[in-house]
């Protein structure tokens, strides 16, 4: 009986909803049907109109430029400023909102489908803990590239890997605006002074985020000092193509211009790096992934995510210890998690994300994700657009921050539809023990089965409590 | 530096008669409990200096450079305050607020938070201790369970679908938010109720949405309910970015039977390059909020009277432009308190100069206001919260924030 629990727990708070099946096909060894997932390599989302990152940007800082030098040609025409909506100036919202709507119908199909849904649960965490927003420019058409690019490869890996392949990605040096941040004492900056053009400097913005939120945590023990001396020290990370200073380099990918970079030997909490141009942040990004702080700031969020709201600290301990001993190999950090003795208490009491919401119902009654994109609509209806966090900290992981009154009624609302469109086709009283296994409770049971009608109980179904929460 | 420090009219001109004052204002609305709050979060950290420029401080044109604003009149000027500030030409409608007297603009304040994480910042923004993630509840939460009671179940409403840190706590609240979703069965919704009869959190989570829903639908008795109006003329100034939110807003305060707070958020202050001066990014921010609050004005009515509205965020910028022409995270900056029930056409500012000496780690405008001293006052004499509460639940570990007194009409 404490196994067929066993089996929810590992669906429901590990994966990402059971399909219908999959509570059996678990069985008895539910911490086995985790581990197992973690053994092949990731898989490659694999549709063929998924682009590299460095197309889709070199296309959209091309389409860019076109735009402003026709806004220019209009300004000296004497048209601009008619109030008038130039066109063309669309054309680049238009190039990348297609590419966005690809990539996370490509996203939700491979999650609503997938037999390794912890491993899918696993890569929309790191997604999540390296976030992009898609309300800066360009970041609609690289968030799923940034995704598919320097977060699947790794994520059974090296942290440090993933950590070097999100800093180094386009779309981060885009989001937090590295690409722009020129050392004071650089040969471009000194250029400049000669010429007494206006001053160009650091910008301190990605390596505040990198030490807050991507590596030691906002306790972790570094000061201000070490914001801008690693701010410094990564002058000079940038993109090919963006803007007019910077316009040599491949367009769409990482560069790295010596002339942007601050010389010499800078300290980063308290220890000295020698200059070595792009080979000093690489130096210091290594050894943020080693320190202790780090292990357990991830420890901490995974725990959050995997266990509870509130993870109990010698849980963290212990998941920050495989952190530290294997050198952040994700893989045994994650088995080490399934270990923890706590994850696999009753009852599931993490309300589930609007996401999680929406793929559990897709998953539980066997909805197939049309490429037509109308999948994306639940997704913005009920509180959670794909890749729009917002704010460089991600969405939010309690509960506190999902269960709002409004956000409950749109869930409701939206249970309704898919009972109204579904309710025929799919039986209810049959799927519930599917979904819910062990956790279905007898008042979920008994109103399903006394629903009014076939759309009504499917309603209830994913209405119910058990399946608000993971 | 003794010739840059303002006069420090909140606590100078006020002092004297400030707690007596107080006193009975705070009875006067609790009596009538008309009394209608609405808070606006600027979540990303507020370019202060930028909103609110010191165009008489000598050391301002240098550490803002190409973004400098010009003194009011002049080509991209700012809009004239008290002649040592100005205000940002994109807020004009604050502008007429202040003309009005309707308007507090409060200079150099900050929350207790002297880190530079944005999330940090805002959870104790919104939490009320002085250190972040110390409380699970926030301070205007704490201040509506300790306020009288109110006439509708629900305190409070946050116009979105979660509720933010600030509102959560023991008061019954809810959230609001439009949906495009149709709306269910009476039989449907029975059914649900009593499926969750035996969970307290979405039994009161569903009663909560019902009661805010029958209000937003109620509203539509009235004229100008919460449903959106026409679309603004072609060419209307700014854009309806915040129409939404603040129609809502103002239909449930509006309400005899409702809410008496809300609480919103805005998005897109975190200006890390490319900030812009008189125009650009920033300037058109602060001119869709600008015009949200024109809305929200004209959407309250002759609720207007009665209504304080506040607007903070979780701290303020670097005092020099950064290299990539923006801001970096800083210290000190600004807040706003506008609406009929307030005692404007005032600045609160202890001005501790911008020299290299003046500044907060040589880098951030430094703070000679605690943001805590402005929400006792307020919370005191507009929502009538008890002094002792304040105290203690409401901001723990405070002693040292005096309550700013006198901010509303008597």
């Amino acid at each position: 009986m404490r196994e067929t629990f066993a089996s929810v727990i590992a669906a429901n708070r590990f994966g990402l909803g059971a399909r219908p099946g999959e509570l059996a096909l678990i069985g008895s060894d539910a911490r086995e049907w985790l581990r197992a997932q973690l053994r092949a390599p990731p898989p490659v989302l694999g549709a063929a109109d998924l682009l590299p990152s460095a197309q889709i940007l070199a296309q959209a800082l091309e389409l860019r430029r076109e735009m402003q030098a026709q806004r220019k040609q209009a300004a000296t025409a004497g048209s601009a400023g008619n109030g008038v909506e130039d066109p063309a100036q669309k054309r680049l919202p238009q190039f990348l909102r297609p590419i966005y709507a690809t990539e996370v119908t490509a996203r939700l199909q491979h999650a609503v489908a997938t037999e390794r849904p912890f491993l899918e649960r696993l890569t929309q965490f790191w997604s999540n803990h390296f976030a992009v927003s898609i309300d800066k420019q360009f970041l609609a058409g690289l968030a799923g590239s940034f995704e598919r690019e320097a977060i699947r490869p790794h994520v059974l890996g090296s942290f440090t890997d993933m950590l070097l392949a999100v800093e180094t990605h386009p779309a981060m040096q885009l989001y937090l605006d590295n690409y722009l941040s020129v050392g004071p004492n650089s040969q471009a900056a000194q250029r400049r002074a000669r010429r007494q053009a206006p001053r160009i400097g650091i910008n301190e913005n990605l390596a505040r985020e990198i030490l807050e939120l991507h590596t030691l945590g906002v306790g972790g023990g570094y000061t201000q000092k070490d914001v801008t001396s690693f701010a410094e020290v990564i002058t000079g990370w940038s993109v090919g193509g963006e803007g007019d200073r910077f316009a040599d380099g491949e367009p769409g990918r990482f560069v790295f211009r010596p002339e942007l970079h601050e010389p010499g030997a800078k300290v980063v909490l308290g220890r000295r790096y020698p200059d070595a141009g792009f080979d000093q942040g690489v130096a210091v990004l290594r050894d943020l992934a080693a320190e202790r702080a780090t292990a357990h700031f991830i420890a901490t969020k995974l725990a959050r995510h995997f266990i509870q709201d509130e993870p109990p600290p010698a849980a963290v301990t212990r998941v920050a210890d495989a952190f530290t001993a294997s050198g952040g190999h994700l893989a045994k950090v994650y088995a080490a998690l399934i270990d923890v003795q706590e994850a696999w208490l009753q009852p599931l009491a993490k309300y589930k994300t609007p996401a999680d919401y929406v793929v559990s119902s897709f998953r539980g009654l066997g909805v197939p994700v049309e490429a037509d994109h109308a999948p994306l609509a639940p997704l913005e209806q009920l509180g959670q657009r794909t890749w729009s966090p917002g704010a460089p900290a991600g969405w939010p992981d309690r509960s506190a921050d999902w269960d709002g009154a409004s956000g409950l009624m749109k869930r409701i609302q939206w249970a309704d539809a898919v009972g109204a469109r579904l309710g025929n086709r799919r039986d209810a009283l049959q799927l519930a023990p599917q979904l819910l296994g062990a956790n279905l409770s007898e008042a979920t049971r008994q109103s399903v089965t006394h629903a009014a009608s076939a759309p009504q109980a499917l309603t209830l179904l994913l209405a119910a409590p058990e399946f608000m929460r993971r | 530096m003794a010739m840059q420090r303002r006069e420090f009219l909140g606590f100078g001109a006020l002092a004297a008669g400030g707690a007596l004052l107080g006193t009975r204002v705070a009875l006067a609305h609790a009596d009538r409990g008309t009394s209608r709050f609405v808070l606006v979060i600027m979540r990303g950290a507020l370019d202060g200096l930028a909103a609110v420029p010191p165009l008489g401080d000598r050391d301002y044109p240098e550490l803002r450079r190409e973004f400098a604003l010009h003194a009011p009149g002049q080509s991209g000027g700012a809009l004239p305050l008290d002649g040592f500030f100005g205000l940002h030409p994109a807020l004009t409608f604050l502008q007429q607020c202040y003309a009005a007297r309707e308007l507090i603009v409060l200079q150099a304040l900050a929350s207790p938070y002297r880190e530079r994480s944005h999330f940090d910042g805002q959870d104790v923004l919104e939490n009320g201790s002085p250190r972040p993630h110390a409380l699970q509840t926030g301070w205007l939460n704490r201040a509506l369970a300790a306020a009288p009671r109110p006439a509708a179940r629900e305190a409070g409403v946050a116009l979105g679908q979660n509720v933010p840190l600030v509102m959560r706590g023991p008061a019954a609240v809810t959230s609001w938010s439009s949906s495009k979703l149709t709306v269910l069965d009476d039989d449907t919704l029975a059914r649900i109720t009593d499926l969750y009869a035996s969970d307290p959190l979405l039994a009161t989570r569903l009663a909560d949405a019902l009661a805010a829903n029958a209000m937003a639908a109620g509203a539509g008795a009235e004229p100008g309910a919460m449903k959106p109006q026409a679309a603004p003329a072609p060419g209307a100034r700014g854009n309806a970015r915040y129409a939404e939110v603040v129609r809502a807003a103002a239909g449930f305060l509006r309400r005899e039977d409702g809410p008496k707070v809300a609480v919103f958020d805005t998005n897109g202050w975190d200006t890390h390059a490319n900030e812009g001066g008189a125009q650009g990014q920033l300037a058109s921010r602060l001119g869709e909020l600008d015009a949200g609050l024109a809305t929200l004005h004209q959407e309250l009515g002759t609720a207007w009277k009665d209504s304080a509205v506040l607007l903070v965020t979780e701290f303020g910028r670097t005092a020099a432009i950064n290299g990539t022409r923006g801001t970096d995270h800083g210290t000190a900056t600004v807040a706003f308190l506008l609406g009929g029930a307030v005692a404007g056409g005032r600045v609160i500012a202890d001005w501790p100069g911008l020299s290299s000496r003046a500044l907060y780690q040589g880098r951030d405008l430094a703070a000679t206001l605690d943001l805590r001293s402005v929400l006792k006052g307020l919370l005191s004499e507009h929502l009538a919260v008890p002094a002792h509460a304040l105290e203690q639940d409401v901001f723990p570990d405070s002693r040292t924030a005096r309550p700013l007194r006198g901010l509303l009409r008597s």
